[in-house]
């Protein structure tokens, strides 16, 4: 979290203000290139992008990216945020001197109500419109000396995926700078309904006056939609590019994976013979080394999950999308948007909570966070093929289905059905009542510009190393030195781990876990397990002492020591169990308050814990214990 | 409910039709809106009747706007898509009760 350094005196500041989807973001990239920076608010989760131009005289202005909005009466905390910056009302922030309002030329009428609000403001205007090669394309035609006259403000127009129009619109902002008014008090004030339909008729004469309609209008969306938005092709067509995704995250992905998971290990060996035996190699190799492979491992399926996303959002096809599940999501209480996050899951939680963004309502989006943990995730499969393999007998019922592949299809709807539940429980328990509106553009369809899609990668890939792996280290090495001291006696018989820490933690809390069918060996598993889920397994292996971590012994020794009902039980813990400090952490991030995390890790222990309750007494009882 | 005025006109007039709640209108309808209230109607919006007025408002919903329901959901037709004069919008039909509109007439 950084708060914004103090006014450089003499440094010129201008905020882009406008509707979503006027192409404000392509703007702000166009302007500042890669002179940007992302971070939080002060106190608040919306991302704050900020960036510099430098003017052709050699003037440096920061250029502050504001979410989008359509009115300065803030509905969600982006828009909260938009309000106070423009009024300079937001802690560590100054006014800025100049607003420049981004408008899509092809939708002007909006933004046309959103300017007169800001006129209300006081600060110095200056109208970008954007996309203005399409306006030009569709015959429409904007008469631009009379709208700058009637708004008061000088109009530049650009194409901001083809940087034109941006000199222009530095050197208007800078002739504006030059010639600043005399600092002048806010008079806006929120509008009522009344006041509301008033702006809306002054815009609409301002259209009437200045602005003619299209000789070509847009035909193009209206015929993509009547396919995309189909009940049936719609659908069907939605479920198509979710397996492509699907297939490009887990087999495009895995080659990278193979080679980042194959780097760190001979990194790991290197370093192991290049220094002494002892503590430092065990710090290095198997604490640093290994927990930062163990976030990076993911990266790979993240920046392709991130790649489907911002194609589908810069696209335009995101909020059909939302159109076409809100009624599906609906049913659990969640909004239409929540489900390409609760989809991106499946890969890792952690790409689906960063993801939760695109949910402008604070409630919704905090319900989709608290239940993406419960997709099963990637590094779960490890956990279960090993468990699943070692005690679930290799059968074939009805001729065809596999009963260790039924296992696994029953642990995944598990993870489904109660995101689901949970959902409900929270909109009855939290929010004490239904979803708000569910209101949204659908955006006329773009194709990509291939410059903003890699940026926007960039920043994600940045963003999730940062966020991922300044929480995870420390907690690696936490994890390791709780699992390597104080170190086992010489000529100690058992597995080193049953005299550290963990070993230790884990015998004083099997008593706790005796009801669910974990022996101690399991429990002591737990707890390096905590710092994500697939470290259960080596973690198994270690105290059973299976030398070089063959799965194949492993799962055997297992299959020799554990009951069926016990390995049911230790199957349901991982459904629900929050083993994963990375998603903890993200979710304080994307929360930017504990409250959350700690909501989340006791919900998901009580499931859990009551989870594993039932199957193993239940197993008991039918005579698998 | 008035009766659809029968006109020889080419160009029928717009939105002199028969009124209804956008919430009752079918995919095909289009009009003119004629009114955007802030009515409580016993329905949970998850907001103030007076709220939902003013968003409808802001996302362009205002008396004279061009309207025509283009797309709606597969289950329980539901949500929908209008044209709201040059913008695509989407929308529940539990919060598209409070904007009254009138059909062009045929």
């Amino acid at each position: 979290m950084t708060t914004a350094p103090a006014p450089h005196p003499g440094l010129a500041r201008i905020a882009l203000v406008g509707n979503p989807n006027c192409g404000k973001t392509a703007l702000f990239n166009a302007l500042t290139g890669a002179r940007q920076k992302v971070a939080n608010y002060a106190g608040v989760t919306v991302e704050r992008k900020e960036g510099a131009v430098v003017t052709a005289s050699g003037r440096h202005i920061q250029v502050l990216d504001l979410p989008g909005t359509y009115s300065l009466r803030a509905r969600s905390p982006d828009e909260a945020v938009t309000r106070d910056a423009v009024l300079g009302r937001l802690a560590g922030e100054a006014a800025p001197d100049v607003v420049v309002c981004v408008a899509d030329a092809t939708n002007l009428r909006l933004v046309l109500r959103l300017i007169l609000e800001l006129k209300a403001v006081g600060r110095p205007l200056v109208l970008a419109l954007n996309m203005y090669d399409i306006a030009q394309r569709q015959g429409l035609k904007i008469d631009l000396e009379g709208l700058s006259r009637e708004i008061g403000a000088p109009i530049v127009t650009t194409v901001a995926t083809r940087r034109r129009g941006i000199e222009d619109l530095v050197a208007r902002v800078e002739e504006v700078l030059a010639d600043l008014p005399p600092f002048q008090a806010s008079e806006w004030r929120e509008l009522d309904a009344g006041q509301i339909k008033a702006a809306h008729r002054q815009a609409q004469n301002l259209m009437r006056a200045h602005v003619r309609p299209p000789e070509r209008p847009d035909t193009l969306t209206g015929r993509i939609d009547s396919v995309l938005l189909h009940p049936v092709w719609g659908m069907g067509l939605l479920l198509v590019l979710l397996l492509v995704m699907f297939q490009a995250v887990f087999t495009g992905a895995a080659p990278a994976m193979d080679l980042i998971d194959r780097g760190f290990g001979q990194l790991a060996s290197g370093v192991a013979a290049a220094l002494p035996e002892g503590l430092l190699r065990g710090l290095v190799a198997d604490g640093v080394i290994a927990g930062v492979g163990s976030v990076l491992v993911f990266l790979p399926q993240i920046l392709v999950l991130f790649f489907f996303i911002i194609l589908l959002e810069d696209s335009g096809y995101m909020a059909r999308a939302a159109f076409l599940m809100d009624r599906i999501m609906g049913g659990a209480g969640l909004h239409g948007r929540a489900f390409i996050p609760l989809l991106s899951s499946f890969a890792c939680a952690i790409p689906g909570i960063m993801s939760t963004r695109v949910i402008d309502n604070r409630r919704d989006r905090l319900t989709t966070i608290l239940i993406a943990p419960l997709m099963t995730c990637s590094a779960r499969i490890p956990v279960y093929t090993l468990i699943i393999g070692a005690v679930v007998p290799q059968k074939t019922l009805w001729g065809f289905a596999s009963l260790q592949g039924l296992v696994m299809f029953g642990l995944y709807a598990a993870g489904i059905f109660s995101a689901l539940a949970v959902s409900l429980v929270m909109r009855k328990v939290f929010w004490r009542g239904v979803s708000e509106p569910f209101m949204m553009e659908l955006p006329t369809y773009k194709a990509p510009d291939p410059l903003n899609v890699l940026r926007s990668l960039w920043m994600r890939g940045a963003i999730f190393v940062k966020r991922a792996g300044r929480v995870i280290l420390p907690l690696m090495v936490l994890v390791w030195f709780l699992s390597t001291f104080p170190e086992a006696p010489i000529g100690a018989t058992g597995p080193a781990i049953d005299y550290s820490l963990a070993g230790r933690i884990g015998h004083a809390l099997a008593p706790i876990f005796a009801p669910i069918g974990f022996n101690w060996q399991m429990t002591v598993a737990l707890i390096p397990g905590m710092a994500a889920r697939e470290v259960a397994v080596a973690a198994l292996g270690t105290v059973y002492a299976v030398g070089g971590g063959a799965a194949t012994s492993l799962a055997a020794t297992l299959h020799q020591s554990w009951s069926l009902a016990s390995g049911l039980a230790f199957l349901a813990w991982y459904v629900f169990a929050p083993q994963c400090v990375a998603t903890l952490a993200v979710v304080r991030r994307e929360t930017n308050s504990w409250r959350w995390p700690v909501i989340m890790f006791a919900y998901m222990i009580a499931l859990a814990y009551g989870a594993a309750f039932i199957v193993y007494q239940s197993a008991v009882a039918l005579g698998a214990g | 409910m008035t009766a659809p005025i029968p006109t020889p006109d080419l160009n029928p007039p717009k939105g002199e039709g028969v009124r209804m709640r956008l919430r009752d209108a079918p995919v095909g309808t289009h009009g003119v809106i004629v009114d955007v209230q802030a009515e409580i109607d016993g329905l949970d919006h998850g907001v103030d009747a007076g709220e939902l007025q003013r968003r409808l408002l802001e996302f362009g919903f205002v008396e004279g706007a061009r309207i025509e329901v283009i797309h709606e959901g597969g289950i329980g037709h539901d949500p929908i898509a209008v044209k709201l004069d040059d913008m695509r919008i989407a929308l529940r039909r539990r919060d598209a009760g409070d904007i009254m509109i009138a059909q062009d007439a045929r």
